[in-house]
């Protein structure tokens, strides 16, 4: 069985440590903040100028001054701190923020980044994706193995190299998957290593639906070529 | 000389050009000028160039002067949520800039604080840094991007005194501290206008030499985009739970 979107984001939870500040993104990677460990210290931040993000309000307790970077209303934490877009930035690109776990369209296996823009549609902004993954220490991507069409066909998601606009160059450490979870050694230049499978999905179901080369290493063993 | 006016009609009167560049502060709907965007539909100004994040929503905040078709060209880093913008993009009257939020974010900084150019290491080998000067430091690429300065910059914050000292809000602060750096004449609206001296000098946000004109508008209607909430545990007993 493939993992779930909550399955992606638990196991995207255990690259969390006690003491990080972390930024997750919008749709999946929001959901890692339901399983921080009970008694880890971490500290989201939301681009939009604030750290120390809680949870979204009770009914009725709405603050439309108090918005994460999804416009969504949330609450603060007696760690909050609030500052400007510049010095949030300041945060991210001068490499403050532990983790960044983020979704994709697209990863290539030199960590090439390709998550804002598909040509011929309608094109909505980058937002601050391109600095987050310029800037923080460690990227996470979280994202579906690979991408529907509305005719039932599949196209990989994990590639050779990106064929979408790119967000960032060498830029991604992780890549969890609903069917696995896969090393970049982006600075290396080693490549992709598969590193642990969902329950029940193959290495061979794997290949077959990847079109990038990866390396297997499952269960913290020594790679083999794949 | 007060910088006070009694609207904000008032205080962008004979100001507003056509063909301008003027920042708007927020981010999506939070801490927009929603009453100087207003001032700015009623001046009615053509040709406008906007720098802000967001271009707003159907109806609300830029929005309205899209509605109008008083903008030209709009710097952003993301413009969806709103179909307007897309028709009018898509049509060849509205004209785009792209620009990372963070870059677009230390741009402003830079405008204000008189640096012309920087250089950064987001969007090399992107897009973005086609046709722009890439500089290595220490081994690693870096991309030249220029500071911004507007004609007019327009602010929201929650409180000011007449010295055009600002305090912003909570998430409500986002990309306005630095317009308010970043043309030669800013204006903010206030939600609350204060005497000079009743706010604490080291909790200021904004000092006032960069606040040139000020309007009072008590109450304003704020809009939220994505209203999320949990629901409160039946049982829980008083002081458990996450609350704080």
């Amino acid at each position: 069985m493939a993992w779930t979107r909550e399955q992606m984001a638990e196991r995207a939870a255990k690259e969390l440590r006690d003491g990080f500040y972390v930024n997750l993104g919008i749709g999946i990677p929001t959901l890692v903040s339901n399983f921080i460990p009970k008694g880890m210290r971490v500290q989201l931040q939301s681009e939009n100028g604030m750290l120390g993000m809680g949870p979204f309000p009770y009914e009725g307790e709405e603050d439309a001054d108090l918005i994460n970077a999804g416009k969504q209303t949330i609450t603060e934490l007696p760690t909050t701190s609030y500052f400007s877009s510049a010095d949030s930035f300041g945060m991210i690109r001068g490499g403050h923020i532990d983790l960044s776990i983020l979704g994709a369209m697209q990863v290539a296996e030199n960590g090439d980044l390709a998550n804002w823009m598909i040509p011929g549609k309608m094109v909505k902004g980058m937002g601050g994706a391109m600095d987050l993954v310029a800037g923080v220490k460690r990227v996470v991507v979280v994202m579906e193995h690979v991408a529907k069409a509305k005719d039932g066909s599949e196209d990989p998601k994990l590639l050779k190299s990106c064929n979408l606009p790119l967000t960032g160059t060498g830029v991604v450490d992780l890549v969890i998957t609903d069917l696995g979870v896969f090393s970049i050694d982006k600075k290396g230049g080693t490549g992709m290593t598969l590193i642990e499978l969902a329950d029940g999905v193959t290495v061979e179901e794997i290949r077959a639906k990847t079109q990038a080369e990866f390396k297997v290493a499952l269960g913290g063993g020594q790679a083999s070529a794949a | 000389m007060d910088k006070v006016y009694s609207d904000a009609q008032a205080a962008l009167a004979g100001m507003v050009k056509d063909g301008m560049t003027i920042m708007a502060g927020g981010f999506g709907l939070c801490g927009i000028p929603e009453a100087l965007i207003e001032a700015i539909r009623d001046s009615g100004a053509k040709g406008l160039t906007f720098i802000s994040n967001n271009a707003g929503v159907d109806g609300i905040g830029l929005g309205r002067l899209l509605e109008t078709r008083q903008i030209r060209k709009m710097i952003s880093s993301y413009v969806g949520e709103n179909k307007l913008f897309a028709q009018q993009f898509l049509s060849g009257e509205l004209e785009l800039e792209f620009n990372p939020q963070g870059t677009l974010a230390e741009r402003i900084r830079a405008g204000g604080a008189g640096i012309p150019a920087f250089y950064t290491k987001t969007g090399v080998g992107t897009l973005i840094a086609e046709g722009k000067e890439v500089r290595e430091f220490d081994g690693e690429k870096y991309v030249m991007e220029t500071g911004l300065f507007a004609d007019i910059s327009i602010v929201h914050a929650y409180k000011g005194d007449t010295e055009g000292n600002l305090v912003y809000r909570k998430t409500a602060r986002n990309f306005n501290p630095m317009m308010a750096t970043a043309s030669r004449l800013t204006i903010a609206e206030v939600e609350n206008l204060v005497p000079a001296g009743s706010i604490d000098p080291d909790c200021i946000h904004t000092p006032g030499i960069f606040v040139k004109r000020m309007v009072h508008v008590p109450n304003p209607v704020k809009h939220i985009e994505q209203r999320t909430t949990r629901k409160r545990a039946e049982a829980a007993p008083a002081g458990a739970g996450e609350e704080v």
